[in-house]
């Protein structure tokens, strides 16, 4: 296997912090971690170079050095990318996520990545990306390398992987069937009598943990001069549903103007979101989207002024990782068009 | 379903007047009705103004 290891400025050995706006190069001498990985090869593996990128410089200018890596990459045609292992480190996670799931998806070639399991890179690209489960630091490193490049092995021979308790490696959320002990009846019934007896037994269906929500935004202090936007998660589109948001775990946002309108016409919008019923709503979309209410009150300058366009996408359903990042891509939209609020409506 | 939104962490949470129209009320006059959202939105608007820290239902 031809293999290509990307490294961050630390472990690149480039230097620290200071150092981490280094943009990507190509390194030829085996440094870092390579030597580590160096040991592990079999007789007809080859580390055929390492790829060296500052932190911060991938955080800041993702899309470019993303574009430099690959090049570099396509130009010595590994078979195998091996990122980090990042383990805690989070700008660094997520340059191994970013970098691996581009690797793939644009070209095609196989890549594996390991991180601690806090670090913010496991929740963004465990699904795209085969991620090793790894201790907090660099301690563990040889382990990492070994799982990685198992692996990899493995990923690029095309072999089925085991399952992700199993292998290693962070689930990517795929359900196989397979024929269980006992019907589910009995299996439910058996984990509830061991609940019950203050047995231990195992969930079949572990829930998402929540991530503790980050600080509140300060309070607008005011809002006479801001920007404030509504959005909704009730999907409200407009008539025709232009921008085909589906009805259930929308995979996209519409943003649809509401300039010079005073209220929002019934005849104009539709629903689509199956999880309520819509017939109040369309009897009268100022119901989910105030805008009649909103634009009195910026009238009376109480509300500040309200952004120019409207924001829906539909909730019902919605997987977590999908709805981050659409409320990841919202908030962009927003704060790119100036917004300093919002008010989201939510059936 | 104030309880979701304070569970999924958001900060600033103003009751809707129910699931099928959060900022209408089915059995009321339009007046009546635009009266309601007229308060629902000063009530959001006072939120955005206040410093919360954790998940906050605020009426």
């Amino acid at each position: 296997m031809r293999i290509i290891l990307y490294l961050n400025q630390f472990f690149g050995q480039l230097g620290g912090e200071e150092v981490a706006d280094a943009p990507p190069r190509l390194v030829t001498e085996v440094v870092g971690p390579g030597r580590a990985l160096a040991t592990l090869l079999q007789p007809d593996d080859q580390l055929v170079g390492t790829l060296v990128c500052g932190d911060s410089y991938f955080a800041d200018h993702t899309e470019a050095a993303s574009a430099t890596c690959l090049e570099l990459i396509r130009t010595l045609q590994p078979d195998l990318l091996l990122a980090g292992p990042a383990f805690n480190a989070g700008r660094y996670g997520i340059a191994c996520g970013e970098l691996c799931r581009r690797a793939t998806a644009q070209l095609g070639i196989q890549a594996v990545t390991g991180m601690f399991e806090e670090n913010p890179g496991v929740e963004l690209y465990r699904h795209d990306v085969t991620i090793v489960r790894t201790g907090h630091n660099a301690v563990a490193m040889r382990q990492a390398l070994e799982l990685m490049l198992r692996l990899g092995r493995d990923l690029v021979a095309e072999r089925p992987l085991d399952a992700p308790a199993v292998a290693g490696y962070y689930p990517h959320g795929i359900l196989r069937p397979a024929i269980g002990r006992a019907v589910a009846a009995r299996r439910a019934t058996d984990m509830l009598l061991a609940k019950l007896s203050g047995q231990s037994f195992e969930t079949e269906v572990p829930l998402p943990k929540m991530d503790a929500p980050p600080p509140a935004p300060s309070p607008l202090v005011d809002l006479r001069n801001k920007v404030v936007a509504l959005v909704t998660d009730g999907g409200l589109v407009p008539a025709g549903n232009p921008d085909n948001i589906e009805s259930s775990a929308a995979t996209h946002f519409g943003v649809y103007s509401i300039e010079g309108l005073d209220r929002l016409a019934p005849e104009d919008y539709e629903v689509s979101h199956g999880g309520y019923d819509n017939r109040y709503v369309k009897a009268d979309p100022n119901r989910l989207v105030p805008l009649d209410a909103a634009r009195q009150l910026e009238r009376e300058g109480r509300l500040g002024k309200l952004y120019d366009k409207y924001v829906v996408t539909t909730g019902l359903s919605n997987p977590l990782q999908n709805s981050r990042r659409l409320g990841r891509e919202i908030a962009d939209h927003l704060k790119q068009a100036g917004v300093d609020a919002v008010i989201l409506t939510s059936t | 379903m104030t309880p979701v939104a304070q569970m999924v962490g958001s900060h600033r949470i103003v009751t809707g007047n129910g699931i099928v129209h959060p900022m209408g009320a089915a059995d009321a006059t339009p007046q009546a009705e635009l009266e309601l959202r007229r308060r629902l939105l000063e009530r959001a608007a006072a939120a955005l103004a206040t410093p919360v820290e954790d998940p906050t239902v605020l009426s």
